[in-house]
């Protein structure tokens, strides 16, 4: 995908153990996750362990050892948004895009996922997909909003 | 050449002496004093990970409990090792790791002295109490970092990597004695049986005769140990 970038990210650190984490945060950002082989250049340039290298990327949730979609759909669960409603909201995102929490669909283009809370409660219940937030979300809304999305 | 900093400390009641930078689970065991350990290798780093070394220590007239593998000596404090609480707190240590592995040898030696009920909490046959040493002996002692650990709280678990074990692992076997319940070499084998079935790089006796060959040790039945 961006086999470059990627590279550049890694040359950047290289022969530094101690930048493992930005490392895995810029790659992590760029590619929306972590492929093995690549984790192994990773250990490799920074004189890092493999299993190391491992650890911290298992132990965080922000670094994906599984390929992620094109856009991150997330639905505030918190207790803000379930008040208002995000259970209507997560049904609605799981029946148009047939996801359950976590999973990503096979054209790979949303990844579902659940999470509280982000700390947007006056406007809740929240939608944010790829970042942008989506407030005062309605079921009936939902499905406009996923389509500006490919 | 200026001596080190002897500090004499009590535990149990007895005078200790000890130098400055050592733990009191050092100065213990120098003393002759056994203190249950199970994450505790001498020759690693202190870990502090199975809380089993606990003790109590009083400061000042201040009672404290912490793990005597990580807490420095200090001038005049009294430590006990063993007290109610102390066995207490021991005992649901024992019976919590007892979930995971209700029959490895050494806890089932520890549930004995301590009192603990094998069946108090629901079983969650992991068979691993993540004490961490065979991770710590390989990146330490070995320095291969065959295995490692993966996922975080209460989903941690030790993982072998296969890219490395293919080479290393069979030659070595070393954390397999170190760990207090086989699952270590359970670890491995399933790693091997489903990465590098029937790959694994045996260790090479060209020119000086084979070593004892180290054999897998067998998980005794808790009626013969006794």
């Amino acid at each position: 995908m961006c086999e470059q970038k990627i590279d550049g990210i890694i040359e950047k650190y290289r022969g530094e153990p101690g930048s493992l984490i930005h490392a895995l945060v810029e790659i992590q950002h760029e590619n929306h996750w972590l492929p093995r082989e690549v984790l192994h250049k990773i250990a490799d340039a920074l004189t890092v362990p493999f299993a190391q290298v491992m650890q911290i990327a298992s132990f965080y949730k922000t670094f994906s050892l599984t390929p992620k979609g094109r856009h991150e759909v997330h639905v505030c669960t918190g207790m803000t948004c379930h008040l208002r409603g995000a259970a209507k909201l997560r049904a609605k995102v799981e029946e148009l895009t047939g996801l359950k929490d976590g999973e990503t669909d096979a054209e790979s283009r949303f990844t579902y996922e659940t999470g509280a809370c982000l700390g947007s409660c006056s406007i809740g219940p929240e939608l944010i997909v790829d970042g942008k937030h989506y407030g005062r979300m309605t079921p009936e809304k939902i499905e406009d909003v996923l389509k500006q999305y490919e | 050449m200026s001596e080190l900093t002897e500090i004499v400390l009590q535990i149990d009641g007895q005078e200790v002496k000890a130098t400055a930078g050592m733990t009191v689970l050092q100065a213990a065991q120098q003393a002759g004093i056994t203190i249950p350990t199970l994450c505790h290798h001498e020759k690693l780093e202190a870990f502090g990970g199975c809380r089993l070394c606990m003790v109590e220590v009083e400061v000042r007239g201040w009672k404290n409990y912490v793990v005597s593998c990580l807490y420095p000596v200090a001038k005049d404090i009294i430590v006990r090792t063993r007290s109610e609480k102390v066995d207490k707190i021991r005992k649901v240590l024992v019976e919590e790791l007892m979930a995971h592995a209700p029959d490895a040898p050494e806890l089932v030696k520890l549930a004995e002295e301590y009192g603990a009920d094998r069946d108090r909490f629901e079983r969650d046959a992991s068979f691993c109490i993540v004490c961490g040493l065979c991770v710590r002996y390989c990146n330490e002692v070995k320095q291969k970092n065959a295995v490692g650990f993966i996922d975080n709280g209460a989903r941690r678990e030790i993982s072998f990597i296969p890219e490395v074990a293919k080479e290393e692992c069979w030659g070595c076997q070393e954390c397999f004695a170190i760990c207090p319940t086989s699952y270590a070499q359970a670890a491995y084998l399933l790693t091997e049986a489903l990465a590098f079935p029937g790959q694994r790089k045996a260790p090479i006796h060209a020119i000086k005769p084979p070593e004892p060959v180290r054999r897998v040790i067998p998980i005794m039945p808790i009626a013969a140990t006794t």
